[in-house]
């Protein structure tokens, strides 16, 4: 297999996956892209003012905490990376503020995004009221409903909010007006929120994510003198907070890494959003990767409890990792995610976002040694997910 | 042969598969090729169809729910008695899901000669699709938009040689507003210039004769689809043919 960390290749692909399947319309808006990131990526004056922004700004790096609890339940060793701690809850703020970066260098002065649980466009709407930049961030119909609070900030922190009316009205559908709305405003600076979309999306988001795994190295190294994990276990909607939790161990090949979908109801219910489990490969999004689909090639619509892991489709580059077997990718229910939440909450004072919880559930079905140690990616705060959790 | 040089002057029209009925294609060819009009492209309906504005949108969704999908396409095409050329256009993901050989393979035995994909790109289709069109002789068209660069339009101009450029008539996803003023003819005169013996077509936004008139003037000829769906919504579809001519 060909070593993760020098993919993709020019065209953006990871192995059979990934690419820029764009419009012509979107052809010059992808390469300005893709020049100015590779310009800006090994940039030091860039790469210090990001990183000073994640200390000052962000809150990083964000602890690595022993949870003995959990430890002792499971006879193991397991960390939490706390991405929770992070300005504005979530592990999404990393990859916000190095686009909202690289959009400025770029000259862009308005910004467009989508989200699907409101975490992405929080960040975002958080970014561009710091960087003074114009926001507008699409999102499902369905979704601003079930997720009001979010839609309360983003609007307080100056973003217009437009609702996605097309299709199934969640986030596959606010990714494909956001896209649209590129196309007429090519001048906008599209930042999407994970590691999905057409070249060179997929390779920026994993990049200013991988900080997490770079703090993983350095903290573990300081607690046990041993710099990887044996097991990094990172829940997967589109797969930012697990591409950035897996980043610098993927070829680290004795590091076991696990990315845990939401099965919804089951994996056989036919209510799931585990893409790499039941998806097929297909083109959606400008990108080559596993979809879930019917028999003639339209997307479908997932379904999971957490509304940041409903969509349909996976990053390219879990896609190749998971079709290679470097990640193991395993299936956590609805009711799963739900009992562990409540667990670390009532264990370790710590409330998790749902999505978080399927990473946290997966220790109940993964195989575990007493020499392990295992560092659970725990992505955001369960603020936004209380209503739920009261049910 | 390139069936799309015949004339100058063309006119064609752009007509969703299952829309508005599931059964609606040959009757539509029937009666676009009464009313003049040249050639037709036939939309393959797709679940997410990001290049499209809400007229597309909605008229793919409908042909999805009325069951539209490719092998029925196939069949439906196989039995029409119009002889207007054809041009597929669509989504990537259905004609993979459909197997790439199999429908080119399908359009060969069906008569059409060009498709549009337009996720597919010029880059991508090189890297992995080119030799399955030329086996199959079908000859994909490529969108241009007056932005392009004068290298890009002659090497789309090249592989299209067998087909036609579609130049969209501004950046933006279909049905929106097209303007032409004065400015633009020179651009469009260039890209013409550019396109050299490959016949250049200009689509995205045509909706009036004065448009069509235009746009039959700088190019060879005019492509309208979210238009034409509308009044095809409204039942109007007779009406909007003879506004246009
Ligand atoms: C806390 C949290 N974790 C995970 C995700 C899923 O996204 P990704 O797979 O890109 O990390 C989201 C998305 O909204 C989120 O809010």
């Amino acid at each position: 297999m060909t070593k993760i960390a020098s993919l993709p290749d020019e065209m953006g692909f990871y192995g059979d996956f990934g690419g820029a399947y764009v419009p012509e319309l979107l052809r010059p808006n992808v390469e300005e892209l893709a020049l100015a990131f590779k310009e800006k990526k090994n940039d030091p004056v860039f790469h210090s003012t990001y990183i000073s922004m994640l200390e000052d700004y962000v809150g990083r790096p964000t602890p690595l905490y022993l949870s003995e609890k959990l430890s002792t339940k499971h006879d193991c060793t397991i960390y939490l990376k706390r991405e929770d701690l992070n300005h504005t809850g979530a592990h999404k703020i990393n990859n916000a503020i190095g686009q909202i970066l690289l959009a400025k260098s770029m000259g862009k002065t308005q910004i467009v995004a989508e989200t699907g649980a409101g975490q992405h466009g929080v960040a975002t709407a958080t970014a561009c009221a710091l960087m003074d930049m114009e926001c507008i961030v699409f999102m499902g119909e369905i979704d601003i409903e079930r997720q009001a609070p979010n839609v309360q900030r983003m609007e307080f922190l100056g973003a217009k909010v437009v609702p996605a009316t097309s299709g199934s009205k969640t986030l596959k559908d606010a990714t494909n007006e956001a896209i649209r709305y590129w196309i007429n405003h090519p001048d906008a600076y599209y930042l999407i929120g994970s590691v999905v979309g057409p070249h060179p999306y997929p390779e920026i988001v994993a990049h200013f994510q991988s900080i997490i795994s770079k703090e993983i190295q350095e903290q573990l190294k300081k607690k046990t003198g041993k710099s990887s994990p044996s097991k990094v276990i990172a829940c997967v909607g589109g797969g930012s907070n697990a591409a950035g939790a897996f980043f610098h161990f993927y070829d680290e090949e004795n590091v076991e890494l696990i990315a845990v979908e939401a099965a919804g109801h089951g994996l056989k219910s036919g209510k799931s959003a585990a893409t790499s489990i039941l998806g097929t490969p297909g083109v959606l999004h400008g990108s080559m990767t596993l979809l879930m689909q019917d028999e003639f090639g339209q997307v479908t619509e997932p379904h999971s409890i957490s509304a940041g892991l409903d969509y349909p489709g996976i990053g390219p580059l879990h896609a190749y990792s998971i079709d290679s077997g470097r990640t193991k990718s395993i299936p956590v229910t609805d009711q799963e995610a739900l009992i562990a939440a409540q667990e670390l909450t009532k264990s370790e004072g710590i409330i998790p976002a749902l999505e978080s919880a399927h990473a946290l559930a997966a220790l109940n079905s993964v195989e575990l040694e007493p020499s392990d140690i295992v560092v659970v990616n725990l992505s955001g705060r369960g603020d936004k997910d209380l209503s739920t959790y009261l049910k | 042969m390139n069936q799309f040089k015949k004339a100058s002057k063309q006119l064609s029209i752009f007509v969703t598969a299952g829309y508005p009925k599931l059964n609606s294609l040959n009757d539509q060819l029937n009666l676009l090729e009464a009313n003049g009009v040249d050639f037709v492209e036939v939309g393959i309906p797709f679940s997410d169809p990001m290049a499209d504005g809400p007229t597309i949108q909605e008229t793919s969704d409908l042909a999805l729910k009325n069951g539209m999908n490719l092998e029925l396409l196939f069949e439906q095409l196989n039995e029409r008695t119009s002889t207007l050329p054809l041009v597929l256009m669509g989504y990537l993901n259905p004609v993979l899901s459909y197997g790439i050989d199999r429908f080119l393979e399908s359009c060969n035995r069906v008569g059409v000669r060009s498709v549009i994909l337009p996720d597919m790109s010029l880059e991508i289709y090189e890297r992995f699709y080119r030799d399955q069109f030329e086996k199959y002789e079908v000859f994909p068209s490529f969108l241009i938009t007056p932005t392009s660069s004068t290298q890009r339009i002659q090497r789309i101009s090249k592989v299209c040689k067998n087909s036609f450029v579609y130049l969209v008539s501004s950046n933006a996803t279909t049905g929106g507003k097209s303007t032409f003023n004065a400015d633009q003819a020179k651009t469009y005169q260039s890209i013409r210039e550019n396109c050299g013996e490959t016949p250049l077509f200009i689509g995205f936004g045509i909706d009036s004769k004065e448009k069509v008139e235009y746009v039959q003037e700088v190019s060879h000829g005019a492509i309208i689809g979210s238009a034409y769906l509308k009044a095809l919504g409204l039942n109007k579809e007779k009406d909007f043919l003879k506004s246009i001519r």
